[in-house]
């Protein structure tokens, strides 16, 4: 049970005290978290800044999307890396890029917003067609959308540029600030993730999210009691469209370029593997695992040459890694802090503390 | 309990269920033969029949999870034969269910919240309810109505049956219910949960009727005052409760039939 941290205050205390304390307990780590994120830029480097917890962020962003859907409605959509593809394709193709037969080279707040909407689009009809199916079928399903448009991509040149794909893909300048610039691009990419992390734990708590669980844990008692069901896993797929597309925008500013093997099946599956090793029930579970797996994928390679081993066997390191937190917890980093939390909170308890 | 009737004159004129020659083959096997049934608003009739006699098959027909082979289904008047099961959900139809259908991994508020909302507006909202919003009032009020208050914010899958139970009778009391059918809601129950069950039952509002479908005699009599009884898919005996026990051939067949 958990210890409700109001009690444990000192006697004297008055109420708003009181609730103060304990919502400063609660909140402590994510206080904490927020003030170092918020600060980095004054004590991180430029490379730590922008590749790794910028990267993490962003990846993040498109792996909370695929948390959305398979922790809250239960369907494991392999189309979300997909979706923040083709929202990168379209930024280089109506925006600008070092193919001037192709892009439009549009303003970018014209071709944002289209971007999106595009993507959206394919995220909602990816829905559309796996909200019918369950379990391994809708993993099957959206499986096929994501191979679909690689070689979609692969093969098509007048729009995809083939398997060249686009470079040199700017990021805005507005404000007087070029966006792109380590520190800018920074606070532009924890904006966007802050603010999906925060809109997806509200939208659990609201009427949307809470009947999506219901279809998640039972749908066919969710249409005995009057909802729709197959509109409400509809409506989740194009909500989560909105996020994967604006990490896709994101993901492209900052990598400068977009190609076939950004959305390739391997990159899919890494997707997927991130936000099941960081835990797919709550939001923050997925920008855990993206943290994880965007170290291992940047220091995996020179670690293992350092203890002497072959560096081209740092992808072995790093399945090696999420098989053993996957084995220990299958709620991910997620599952393993819960339970360890409340370990010491039992253990507090014991001792009278 | 409130007397019939001051029941049926809160309810309105009128049959709430009319059954009239219904009848549900599977294949060959036939569960329901010409049923002609019909119960008054406000009236709350117990269906009883040894395993197989067709009770849950006839509860069926009347929410239209399977609708009847022949025969015409008519709700407050209107003829819903046809109708799918939200839509007589919306006209104020409500079933439970025998085997637990609950959202496990929800909160109980949570799940009432639920069924309220699913026969209000605004099932699709990205905005929050407030704890004023008048949805919000109902589920507390459901809460307390099935003796659920303190178990309010606890996960479904960590209670116990008989709460489940009891869980299972506020979902069929969400939105604005005038006829519920319940099926077999003392299964699996202890003693003490069957009083607590007694309880919440007598004490539903006056204008809600419901049938309920009970294997256990001793429950089902105390909370109606008319009884069906079923036997091979075929409706045998109707009359008052103690009419039904004092019954040698109710006696015979279903009592001393090996099944009580």
């Amino acid at each position: 049970m958990a210890i409700t941290q109001a009690t444990d205050a000192p006697i004297g205390m008055d109420e708003a005290q009181r609730n103060a304390a304990a919502w400063l307990s609660n909140y402590s780590a994510i206080l904490l978290l927020g003030l170092v994120l918020l600060f980095l830029p004054a004590i991180a480097n430029n490379f730590f800044l922008d590749q790794i917890v910028g990267w993490a962020l962003i990846l993040g962003m498109i792996a909370l999307s695929l948390m959305f859907l398979a922790g809250y409605g239960g369907m494991v959509s392999l189309a979300q890396m997909t979706v923040a593809g083709i929202a990168g394709y379209m930024i280089a193709v109506f925006g600008a890029s070092s193919l001037p037969a192709i892009s439009l080279f549009w303003p970018w707040w014209v071709a944002v917003p289209i971007a999106i909407l595009i993507a959206g689009a394919f995220g909602t009809l990816a829905g559309a067609l796996s909200a019918r199916t369950e379990g391994i079928y809708t993993i099957m399903i959206t499986l096929a959308l994501a191979s679909a448009f690689f070689y979609l991509a692969l093969q098509n040149w007048p729009i995809f540029n083939g398997f060249n794909g686009f470079t040199t893909i700017p990021a805005p300048h507005f404000l007087g600030v070029n966006w792109r610039s380590p520190v800018p691009f920074y606070y532009l990419v924890l904006f966007f993730a802050v603010l999906s992390y925060f809109v997806v734990l509200y939208v659990s708590r609201a009427p949307f999210g809470l009947a999506l669980q219901g279809v998640r844990d039972n749908p066919r008692r969710m249409e005995a009691i009057g909802y729709n069901v197959t509109a409400h896993r509809i409506a989740a797929y194009a909500f989560a469209a909105l996020i994967a597309a604006i990490g896709g925008i994101l993901l492209v500013w900052q990598n400068n370029q977009i190609s076939p093997f950004s959305v390739g099946v391997d990159v899919v599956i890494n997707l997927l593997v991130i936000a099941v090793v960081g835990g797919l029930s709550h939001p923050i579970g997925p920008f855990i695992g993206a943290i994880i797996y965007v170290i291992l994928r940047t220091f995996a390679l020179d670690a293992l040459v350092a203890v002497g081993l072959d560096g081209r066997r740092f992808q072995t390191l790093i399945g090696l890694g999420f098989l053993v937190i996957v084995l220990f917890s299958p709620d991910g980093v997620i599952g393993i802090w819960r339970h360890w939390s409340s370990r010491i909170r039992a253990r507090g308890a014991r001792s009278g503390f | 309990m409130s007397t019939i009737a001051e029941r049926i004159a809160a309810a309105g004129t009128g049959n709430a269920i009319d059954l009239r020659g219904v009848s549900r083959y599977f294949g060959a096997l036939a569960a329901l033969i010409d049923v002609t049934l019909s119960v008054r608003p406000g009236e709350r009739r117990a269906v009883l029949g040894s395993n197989g006699a067709g009770k849950t098959t006839l509860l069926n027909c009347v929410t239209g999870d399977f609708p009847p082979t022949s025969g015409t289904v008519r709700f407050f008047g209107e003829d819903v034969t046809t109708l799918p099961p939200h839509e007589r959900i919306r006209r104020g139809l409500r079933r439970t269910y025998q085997i637990s259908l609950l959202f496990q991994r929800l909160s109980v508020r949570d799940n009432i919240y639920l069924a309220c909302r699913g026969v209000s507006r605004g099932r699709f909202s990205f905005l929050r309810s407030r704890a004023s919003d008048a949805i919000m009032q109902s589920v507390s009020d459901l809460l307390t109505l099935v003796h659920l208050d303190s178990v309010a914010d606890r996960l479904v899958g960590e209670l116990a049956h008989g709460q489940q139970r009891q869980l299972e009778i506020a979902l069929a009391l969400a939105g604005a219910p005038r006829f519920i059918l319940f099926d077999e809601p003392a299964a699996g129950l202890s003693p003490s949960e069957r009083g607590d069950l007694v309880a919440i039952l007598t004490a539903l509002p006056a204008h809600i009727g419901y049938i309920i479908i009970e294997h256990d005699m001793d429950v089902a009599l105390r909370v109606v005052e008319s009884v069906t009884m079923m036997h091979d898919g075929r409706i045998f005996k109707e009359g008052a409760p103690h009419e039904i026990e004092a019954d040698p051939e109710v006696q015979q067949l279903y009592l001393g039939g090996g099944h009580a």
